[in-house]
């Protein structure tokens, strides 16, 4: 445990320290780099905590990234444009209202994907969150009014009160500060009386009946508070690129969240952390060098899962331990 | 008589042609325990897995604590208070003993949708686990991850895990099952105080257990009932001497 808190306190200081004396040094390129290592993470840490805590690989949390950005995008189009939205709603270009309108949006989508798909399980629930995802992808591109295929721009980033957003380092400091929380967040989770029965559900479900406690209610909160977490993400990553695109509902998307947690280590407090930062540098490295640099990625990925089952975590900080 | 407090009546349930309960009639007493025997294949697990609530019956009705409990999820019926052990251990394997322990007092405290609070330093949970385990005498072993633990100790976390939920009613599934001569001896000793706590439906292979602790005995083969007694009258009963016993016996 102890190995682990130290390469937690390790990347922290690394991800915080690195931005900022690149910013300083005058190649604020590194900045942006950093947030999206941060969006991305945070969007994993929602993901973690149905997947690594409650074992369910949902291949549709794509949707909710997607959802969280379109979100942004259309309050803010809205807002820009001064004409309200249906039933007289205003847009806004307020960060903490449009996270807001996002996590109420996701949990109610992740209610009813959830609520149907928890029916199944294994493979069958790969598939059926797939499905629902890929709903909401086409949903997108055939939807003309907010840009449709071609994706919907908006041309000045989203305010936060007393911060300016615009300066790189104070938007990558907001990321930073709601990637913090999650991670408060999932920690208090895991060790809750409600992480507890989540990861009996993932361990031995019938265990988890045979005490009194029904596997699906308590899979079905999970699957809603993580959905949450990750249309928040996706609202930062629509500020970030100030563009949003049916790309971010893409079944790629969904991979891409699911390969970071494998990266760093699934159910790890820090395992969408380390993967992030990873992924994030190895796209920047090899894509560089060459425009196939996924092709690396796979062989990565192939030796993670051969050899290092613990992702970046386990290699540097062994198996987890339960209270 | 006292009310019984769980009571099956005309039970049956088929698959495809083959009647694996038949038309099954049986209850379970306070402060007694009531065993149930018969071949392999009569039909014991899938009764069990009926009363417990992973099987729905095709007919009959099922009552438990004066409410009629077919309907009823699993986790329901546990949470009224019928309390099951598994044929094989079946525990969250990660988790230590004391934990598994902590999960099914929280499911009695009805309270698994709570966010935050560490459960690790909540002492209205890990007191009263520790409480149960040593029961069982399994305190020193708490810390120990399920998965590490020896077979007998896994057996006797189940029944912790059990006694935790609060029951009314044990229903039992071969406890003793793979236990060793000295640890069947140690776990029948035990279940016979535990009667007084909750009545036992006790499905169980050792005759040597059954014998020392049954009240009443049922004798279940090819999904009937073929007779319900006394021990003595059971070793007497000459039907069930030829269909299960062995002449010899």
């Amino acid at each position: 445990m102890a190995r682990e808190t130290a390469f937690n306190i390790v990347l922290s200081v690394l991800l915080v320290a690195a931005p900022v004396a690149t910013s300083l040094l005058g190649e604020p390129f590194y900045v942006t780099l950093a947030t999206r290592i941060a969006i991305l993470a945070l969007a994993a840490v929602g993901l973690n905590m149905a997947l690594g805590l409650g074992g369910l690989v949902s291949f549709g949390h794509a949707a909710f990234f997607g959802l969280g950005g379109y979100v942004a995008g259309i309050l803010a189009v809205h807002a820009f444009n001064m004409e309200p939205m249906f039933a007289g709603i205003p847009g806004t270009k307020l960060m903490p209202v449009i996270w807001l309108v996002a996590i109420v949006a996701c949990a109610l989508l992740a209610f009813v994907i959830g609520a149907i798909s928890l029916r199944t399980s294994g493979v069958y629930f790969i598939m059926i969150t797939l499905a629902f995802a890929q709903m909401a992808f086409y949903f997108a591109i055939s939807w003309p009014a907010y840009g449709g295929e071609d994706g919907l721009s908006f041309f000045v980033r989203n305010n936060f009160p007393g911060i300016d957003t615009l300066r790189p380092l104070s938007f990558l400091a907001i990321c930073y500060g709601l990637l913090g929380l999650s991670l408060v967040f999932f920690h208090r989770l895991q060790h809750s009386r409600f992480g507890s029965a989540l990861q009996a559900a993932r361990q031995n479900e019938t265990r988890l009946a045979a005490v009194g406690i029904r596997p699906f209610h308590v899979r079905l909160a999970a699957f809603v508070i993580s959905a949450a977490v990750t249309g928040v993400a996706g609202a930062l990553f629509a500020d970030l690129n100030r563009f949003v695109s049916p790309s971010m509902l893409s079944w790629q998307m969904s991979g891409e969240l699911i390969v970071l947690i494998i990266l760093g280590g699934v159910g790890r407090l820090y395992g969408p952390v380390a993967g992030a930062t990873l992924y994030v540098l190895l796209e920047f490295a090899l894509g560089g060098i060459t425009e196939r640099w996924q092709f690396f990625l796979g062989l990565i990925l192939l030796g993670v899962v051969l050899f290092a089952r613990g992702g970046v975590i386990g290699v540097f900080a062994g198996r987890p331990r339960h209270g | 008589m006292a009310e019984p407090i769980l009571q099956l009546v005309g039970l049956s349930k088929s698959f495809g042609a083959l009647k694996a309960t038949d038309d099954v009639s049986l209850d379970l007493r306070p402060g007694e325990v009531h065993a149930l025997i018969g071949p392999n294949g009569a039909g014991k697990s899938t009764l069990i897995h009926q009363i417990a609530g992973t099987l729905k019956p095709d007919t009959g009705t099922l009552r438990f604590d004066g409410r009629d409990i077919a309907g009823l999820h699993m986790a329901e019926r546990v949470r009224l208070g019928l309390a099951r052990t598994f044929q094989v251990s079946s525990v969250a394997l990660e988790f230590s003993a004391l934990r598994n322990v902590m999960l099914a007092l929280q499911a009695r405290q009805g309270s698994s949708f709570r966010f935050f609070k560490d459960i690790r330093s909540d002492r209205t949970l890990t007191e009263p686990a520790m409480a149960v385990l040593a029961r069982v005498r399994l305190a020193e072993r708490a810390a120990v991850p399920a998965a590490e633990l020896s077979h007998g100790e896994r057996r006797l976390l189940e029944i912790a895990i059990a006694l935790a939920t609060g029951p009314k009613a044990f229903l039992l599934d071969e406890p003793m099952a793979g236990m060793g001569p000295e640890g069947s001896k140690a776990l029948t000793s035990f279940l016979a105080g535990l009667r007084d706590e909750a009545p036992i439906l006790l499905v169980e292979h050792d005759m040597e257990a059954v014998f020392a602790l049954a009240d009443r005995v049922s004798v279940l083969v090819y999904g009937r009932i073929i007779a319900t007694g006394t021990v003595n009258e059971i070793r007497r009963d000459p039907e069930v001497r030829r269909a299960y016993l062995g002449d010899g016996a």
